[in-house]
């Protein structure tokens, strides 16, 4: 779908969410704590939202939301994130991304 | 059967004869005993006295009203004498008739009573709430008492088989490293080990479907170890902390390594938290909506059962940090330092459960 395409490829780290999921709040508070500011769209409050859910769904998400897109490129779900982090895989993956550049 | 009833049986024929009006307390006496109980039994269960009447007592006095003619002397009616004596055999023969009846009329009460009460006790387990005077306070060794859902009974007898196979598996461990063993075996003790922890996470993942709010609070754990909980388990951070001295040697590279992996379980144990935070809240606000002090609360509580339904993903997100953690702690350690801190894990959960049997027994013991 063009319209998550588009989404997802904005640059830095964009998070597909639902204004209700507290799961979406909490990988974006990683992130945050990560030092990265991520573009959260919540699609609830999009009228295409049925849509979009679909599209993420067939991109390889488990769950529709959180979809966390790094660089353009899919992660995947919390589960994903989780795993990364704790392999300390995902820090060198935002490591562009992150605001403050010391 | 000592009756102290003094109830009478009024008279359905005209006359009282004093075997008779032992027939009508061993029917008094039974429904008041009865109806003191807690149960309702149904009313089938009592065969009235006006059935036993009319099945025993039709061949005396047909309407004829029997009077005990004490001006008639007995020594000038020898006829007199018979009849009553035959009247008296008769009685007692109707007495002792009744008895039995009677008893029968027990034995199968007490019958019904037992069938009630596996009913009652096979209601309870499905989960319906049984009222007062019944003794709900079931407590199994593991502390757990209201729940009666099925899933969640399984879980806890699985879960006591868990520490069963737990507490084996450290004696082993134990006994092994003390001793000289190849790296093979300990490989395979390992492996054992670290598969026996992800099988409690599969049973929580399976129970907290069941009843999250059960899971969540740890009502299966002991006491000491709910005091330390996090999201229906323990911290994982918190355990690299206990175990990081109880390593053998590591190598600078293995430090760093664990560090890391410290600081990154608490980044993702925070973001966590306050997702969880962020639920209660809105479950509170969901509770709270509308009108408090109504009455009516059905659509409060039905959305709420929706809200809760989001804690499933958060148990099974912890369960996945603490699953993730063992695994990278295995990727990092040695066999043996795996061991190691397999055991010093083990031991440290087997201390908090010592600990809260002891804190509970604390005033049984003589000062």
């Amino acid at each position: 779908m063009d319209k998550v395409v588009r989404m997802s490829s904005e640059k830095g780290v964009v998070i597909f969410s639902k204004s209700s999921c507290c799961m979406s709040y909490a990988v974006q508070v990683l992130f945050q704590d990560l030092g990265v500011h991520p573009t959260v769209h919540e699609i609830d409050k999009d009228p295409d939202c049925r849509e979009i859910e679909k599209a993420l769904m067939r991109l390889g998400c488990s769950t529709p939301v959180p979809a966390v897109f790094v660089g353009g490129k899919l992660v995947g779900s919390t589960n994903e994130v989780m795993s990364m982090h704790l392999s300390g895989s995902l820090v060198p993956l935002v490591k562009p991304f992150q605001a403050n550049l010391c | 059967m000592n009756s102290t009833s003094t109830h009478f049986v009024p008279a359905r024929r005209v006359n009282i004869y004093e075997p008779l009006h032992q027939f009508g307390m061993w029917g008094e006496t039974f429904k008041s005993n009865i109806g003191n109980g807690n149960l309702n039994t149904p009313s089938h269960i009592i065969i009235q006295n006006s059935q036993l009447d009319n099945n025993l007592s039709e061949d005396t006095s047909h309407g004829t009203p029997l009077v005990f003619d004490q001006e008639t002397s007995t020594s000038r009616h020898p006829d007199k004498i018979k009849r009553r004596l035959a009247q008296n055999r008769e009685a007692a023969k109707k007495s002792r008739l009744r008895k039995k009846a009677y008893v029968q009329q027990l034995e199968t009460s007490r019958l019904k009573l037992i069938q009630l009460e596996q009913e009652l006790d096979r209601a309870r387990q499905q989960g319906f709430y049984v009222g007062n005077g019944i003794d709900t306070s079931t407590t199994t060794s593991l502390g757990f008492s209201e729940n009666m859902n099925p899933g969640i009974v399984a879980f806890e007898m699985e879960y006591g088989h868990w520490i069963e196979e737990q507490n084996k598996q450290i004696c082993e461990l134990r006994t092994v490293l003390q001793g000289h063993v190849g790296d093979v075996e300990l490989r395979l003790l390992v492996e054992i080990a670290m598969k026996h922890y992800f099988d409690l996470f599969r049973m929580k993942s399976a129970a907290a479907k069941e009843d999250v709010f059960f899971i969540m609070s740890g009502m299966w754990r002991t006491s000491a170890e709910r005091f330390f909980l996090w999201i229906g388990g323990f911290r994982p951070s918190d355990l690299i902390k206990v175990l990081l001295p109880h390593f053998d040697v590591m190598t600078d590279q293995q430090i760093l390594d664990v560090c890391n992996l410290r600081q990154s379980c608490q980044q993702a144990e925070d973001a966590l938290s306050q997702g969880m935070e962020k639920l209660q809240h809105t479950l509170a606000d969901c509770i709270a909506g509308g009108r408090l002090g109504e009455g009516n609360y059905v659509p409060q509580v039905n959305s709420a059962m929706e809200r809760a339904e989001a804690s499933v993903s958060f148990v099974n997100q912890a369960d996945h940090l603490r699953h993730e953690t063992l695994q990278q702690m295995h990727r990092i350690l040695t066999t043996r330092q795996a061991a190691r801190g397999l055991l010093a894990l083990g031991e440290y959960f087997q201390r908090l459960r010592a600990l809260s049997s002891s804190w509970a027994t604390r005033h049984r013991e003589p000062a």
